[in-house]
């Protein structure tokens, strides 16, 4: 069975990358840069992984956090956070919303990838 | 009968034993054997020089004419010593440390050493104890009539000459020894002292004599009391008005403060005092009332009550005791007279021949102990003087009055002194002028009141009391304004003493003192709480050792002022030649020669040959008594915690800036760290595929190389971006700014984004060309700013949109209007996209970095201008605005601090941003 990502992320460059490096993986990458058309799409089609930007426009990535969490079918959706911001803060925040790995950018492409695999592995039934 | 050869010659024996005993207890304090000449019982025996000719006589004068009234002229003193001798304690301590010379010279130096006001003291003292001297040579004199009634060649005047002359000799002799008041007259005092015991021995012999020889005991001699004597009308306002002046004589008649203060060798000895002293006055009041009542009873009507200490004894053929008498009456008169004249001349010689003798000599030549020599022959003079002002007062006013009404004159002019006297060893903020003027005035009201209807036989005035000056009823000396009714002396006591007191609070409260009354008003009121005697300097003054010395010299006389200066040296610790000028020994010396020519006289001396005299605050905080102390330290520490609870809020303030600074400083950090790390991804991972994936197909290869270039070139533009904002944000130079022709820039922003328009299909309107359109500004700032716009219009405005370039001419500049037909902005966010990093807030989807609308703002701010997006339905509008060259805002902007050359080579090094605008650069937005 094919494990479905989710890449929400408004730089289209690391949508780029992330792209050819999970798509090599095996993964069925999809990507979303507006926040509340991620949502949609989450709801849709509960992907195995989430890979979420925090900075997003018109929408906060905890929100989104916040939203796959509360949400019936996605409670327990493997999320790696990835943020440019580099703030303690924001790694607190994310750990308390339920976030499984968060990342800051710049990032290793191998931690990525090893990280995607163990996760969307985990979240198989 | 007596013969009056036998009178003299007792008398003159009597003087020859004083004499000798003076001489004695010179001699032996000049050797340095000063055992019982400073026991508590002779200072205690030199004060009751209080009772005088007029006690001793007059007090059964008055006690026969007004019964127990008497007694008050000792309740004061006695009320003093007991009640009061802390009073005295601090005169005491005061005059010793201050050395202290008279109560004029404690007055003045109080008051800030005022010489006026030693003059004024002196002269009141003078006019007070001129009549009271006389009074001494009256009852004298009269005694000597009861023995030889104007007969045998003894005329009462002659007697009264030669007893006059008698007493000066006697007083040069002892009195002027020496001119240090340190130097007590110790002969003198046991002199006084012996006076004393003779005086209270005969009162008392003729007392027993009168009530157990003649009047058969004490039950008997009360028995045919006249009532009047004892009626409780003899108790009203003339009883205290006596009490009052006498309480106030004791501390400021000047031979009372003589004894009292100058002559005390030791402080403990007013302990005694205070208990001796009144036993002594109860021991030769004891007496009175039944000597009066006898001589009253047994004595032809008509003899005059007060000589009944005489006539009594002599009725009895009593001759010895007579005599006894004679010689106590004597006593009480000479001793007197002697302390009123060493007290008086020492304030003559001190605060009114010294001073007008040292401003006629100023500049002659100095010799060693010539001040002194002048001293002693001053003062010599001045008791010549006052005794002859006595003796004349004396022929003159004839002999009508009562002993006691002239006594309690005297007593009312000195107590002038005493508001001035207590405030100053009391209160810290009683000044110079205040006692001169409430002095001024009670001597006045005094003399108007008192003294001069003294005289009335004498002026030729005989309406004066009766009518008033001119007639003026309101005028009349003892019903001043009206108050009638009152006995003189309380009218007088009570007018004089309110305006004194009334005047001394007043002015007191509307003046300033002087540093140096300042000074010397915490020295006087807290001098308890020194902490030694010579508190240190606090006068600042700089003098060589040498003039010290010379002036030292000049007062002293050569001898003690070596020994002076040796002892000096010695404290500072030098084994041989002069002491230091310090600021502390000029003081001591001053202090020395204040114990021989006053303070004030002293104070003007050492002035002469010092410079520079200044009082610091600081100073005076430091001897600040501890009350001073801790309100001064109270009123600190409060200042303290208001300054440190402003200090506080101030840090509140700061801090709660510098976390908002700091929040700003956290966000744009985060801002920036989004803004490099966002390409720094891109970049690195792509490098990593590329490094680690060697087989990827060329084609993809170039791909993500493309993507590493762009996203490199991206991270570069924000690194400039920032450091353009900070450098404009700054604001740490002017701009060199020039006269440019906006239509040149635009020409040159358009020709910059030529390639990017074109490939984006925006079209340009552009306005008709003005052709006055001179700004000023920085060509390539200004262009920078207009690319930047378009820039964004090609970005945000959508494909093939319009732009329109309006140049319009406003009042005092130019606005050019930079309209797209795009989406707009929404009203909302019309200001904030001017702030940094706006999109990434998510107001704007674009590829920069959020920084080119704050700087292009930033930009036309330095030039005095300002870029603002207008309101529109459609579209955004932004304006740029420029003000006209000689216009306020143009010439604001060019007068910033840091213009000239160097803002020149400061603007010059920032790369112009408007040649890096190349087609490959997506804008600044």
């Amino acid at each position: 069975m094919t494990r479905r990502v989710l890449i929400i992320e408004d730089e289209p460059n690391i949508i780029e990358s992330l792209a050819w490096l999970l798509g090599r993986e095996g993964f069925d990458v999809t990507s979303e840069q507006d926040g509340g058309a991620a949502l949609d799409r989450i709801a849709r089609e509960t992907p195995d992984l989430v890979i979420l930007d925090v900075m997003l426009p018109h929408c906060d990535g905890f929100e989104i956090l916040r939203a796959i969490r509360a949400g019936k079918d996605t409670a327990r959706t493997p999320v790696i956070m990835l943020t440019a911001r580099g703030q303690a803060r924001d790694r607190e925040t994310a750990e308390k919303l339920g976030v499984d790995l968060f990342i800051t950018k710049p990032f290793l492409n191998s931690h990525v990838v090893e990280s995607a695999r163990r996760l969307a592995a985990r979240a198989e039934p | 009968m007596i013969s009056s050869n036998l009178i003299i010659g007792v008398c003159t024996a009597y003087v020859v034993l004083l004499f000798g005993v003076a001489f004695l207890a010179d001699r032996r304090a000049r050797r340095g054997r000063l055992d019982w000449l400073q026991s508590p019982l002779v200072y205690t025996l030199s004060i009751s020089v209080y009772c005088t000719g007029w006690t001793f006589y007059g007090a059964v004068g008055s006690a026969a004419r007004s019964g127990l009234e008497f007694v008050a002229i000792y309740t004061g003193p006695v009320i003093v010593f007991i009640g009061w001798w802390w009073f005295l304690r601090k005169l005491v301590r005061i005059g010793r440390l201050q050395r202290i010379t008279s109560i004029a010279d404690l007055v003045s130096s109080r008051y800030g050493k005022s010489n006026t006001l030693a003059v004024l003291v002196t002269v009141l003292a003078v006019v007070a104890s001129t009549p009271y001297i006389a009074l001494q040579l009256q009852s004298l004199t009269l005694s000597f009539t009861v023995f030889a009634p104007a007969r045998e060649g003894i005329p009462p005047d002659g007697a009264g000459f030669w007893i006059a002359a008698g007493l000066a000799l006697f007083t040069i002799l002892f009195g002027t020894r020496n001119v240090d008041a340190n130097e007590r007259h110790h002969g003198v005092v046991t002199a006084i002292a012996l006076e004393a015991v003779i005086k209270l021995v005969a009162l008392v012999a003729v007392g027993l004599f009168v009530v157990f020889g003649l009047g058969g005991g004490p039950g008997e001699v009360f028995a045919d009391m006249p009532p009047a004597l004892t009626a409780p009308e003899g108790f009203g306002a003339r009883w205290l008005t006596i009490t009052f002046l006498s309480g106030a004589a004791v501390v400021c008649l000047p031979r009372m403060f003589q004894v009292t203060v100058v002559e005390n060798v030791d402080e403990r000895h007013l302990a005694t005092a205070a208990w001796a002293f009144p036993l002594y006055l109860l021991l030769i009041c004891l007496f009175v009332l039944p000597i009066a009542v006898t001589g009253l009873r047994l004595l032809p009507p008509g003899a005059n009550p007060d000589m009944f200490v005489l006539t009594l004894p002599l009725m009895a053929g009593q001759d010895v005791l007579a005599l006894v008498a004679l010689i106590g009456g004597f006593s009480s008169a000479t001793s007197m007279v002697i302390v009123a004249t060493i007290a008086l001349s020492t304030m003559v010689s001190n605060h009114i021949i010294m001073p007008i003798w040292l401003r006629l000599t100023l500049r002659e030549t100095k010799t060693s102990g010539d001040v002194r020599s002048m001293l002693l022959i001053s003062r010599r003079a001045s008791i010549i003087v006052l005794l002859l002002l006595g003796y004349l007062y004396f022929r003159l006013s004839g002999s009508s009055t009562a002993l006691a009404s002239i006594g309690l004159i005297a007593f009312a002019g000195v107590a002038q002194i005493l508001p001035s006297l207590v405030a100053g060893v009391f209160w810290r903020g009683a000044t110079r002028r205040a006692a001169l003027a409430a002095t001024a005035c009670g001597f006045a009201i005094w003399v108007y009141t008192l003294l001069l209807p003294s005289f009335e036989a004498g002026l030729g005035a005989p309406g004066l009391l009766a009518n008033g000056p001119w007639g003026i009823a309101a005028l009349r000396p003892h019903a001043l304004f009206g108050l009638e009714g009152v006995d003189p002396l309380s009218h007088a006591l009570f007018w004089s003493m309110s305006v004194n007191v009334a005047v001394l609070v007043g002015v007191s409260l509307v003046t300033l003192p002087s540093p140096l009354e300042r000074l010397q008003a915490a020295l006087f009121v807290d001098v308890f709480r020194m902490q030694t005697a010579a508190p240190g300097a606090y006068i600042r003054r700089y003098a060589t050792s040498e003039d010290l010395f010379t002036l030292a010299q000049r007062i002293l006389g050569t001898e003690p002022a070596h020994r002076l200066f040796t002892e000096l040296a010695r404290d500072q610790g030098l084994s041989s030649g002069l002491p230091r000028p310090d600021d502390a020994l000029i003081e001591r010396l001053e202090r020395e020669l204040a114990g021989a020519v006053g303070a004030a006289s002293a104070h003007a001396m050492v002035g002469q040959i010092a410079s520079g005299e200044t009082i610091s605050m600081g100073a005076l905080i430091s001897i600040a008594d501890e009350t001073a102390q801790i309100v001064e330290y109270s009123h600190r520490l409060e200042e303290k915690s208001r300054e440190l609870e402003e200090t506080a809020a101030e840090l509140r303030l700061a801090n709660m800036r510098l976390q908002e600074l700091g929040a700003q400083r956290d966000a744009f950090l985060a801002q920036v760290s989004h803004e490099l790390r966002t390409p720094m991804t891109s970049i690195r991972s792509f490098s990593d595929i590329l490094r680690e994936n060697r087989d990827l197909p060329p084609e993809q290869a170039r791909r993500f190389l493309g993507i590493i270039s762009d996203e490199s070139q991206r991270l570069t533009r924000l690194l400039d971006e920032i450091l353009d904002l900070g450098f404009l944000e700054s604001r740490r130079v002017a701009w060199e700014l020039e006269q440019v022709d906006l239509e040149d820039v635009l020409d040159r922003a358009l020709s910059a984004t030529e390639a990017l328009t074109a490939r984006s299909g925006l079209r340009i309107t552009r306005s008709a060309r003005q052709r006055d359109a001179q700004v000023m500004a920085q060509r390539d700032r200004l262009a920078q700013v207009f690319i930047n716009l378009i820039s964004n219009a090609v970005k945000y405005a959508g494909p093939d949109a319009a732009l329109t370039l309006t140049i319009r001419a406003e009042r005092g500049g130019i606005t050019v209007d930079v309209a797209d037909d795009g989406p707009g902005v929404p009203d909302s966010d019309r200001e904030q996209i001017f702030e940094k990093f706006a999109r990434a807030r998510g107001l704007y989807d674009s590829r920069g970095a959020g920084l080119g609308l704050p700087i292009s703002r930033e930009i036309m701010r330095n030039f005095g201008g300002d870029l603002t997006l207008r309101a529109s339905r459609r579209g955004a509008i932004f304006r740029v605005y420029l003000p006209r060259p000689g216009t306020e805002a143009a010439q604001r902007a060019a007068a910033a601090p840091g213009s000239g050359s160097t803002a020149g080579a400061a603007t010059g090094a920032m790369p112009p941003r408007a040649a890096a605008a190349d087609d490959s650069a997506p804008g600044l937005g």
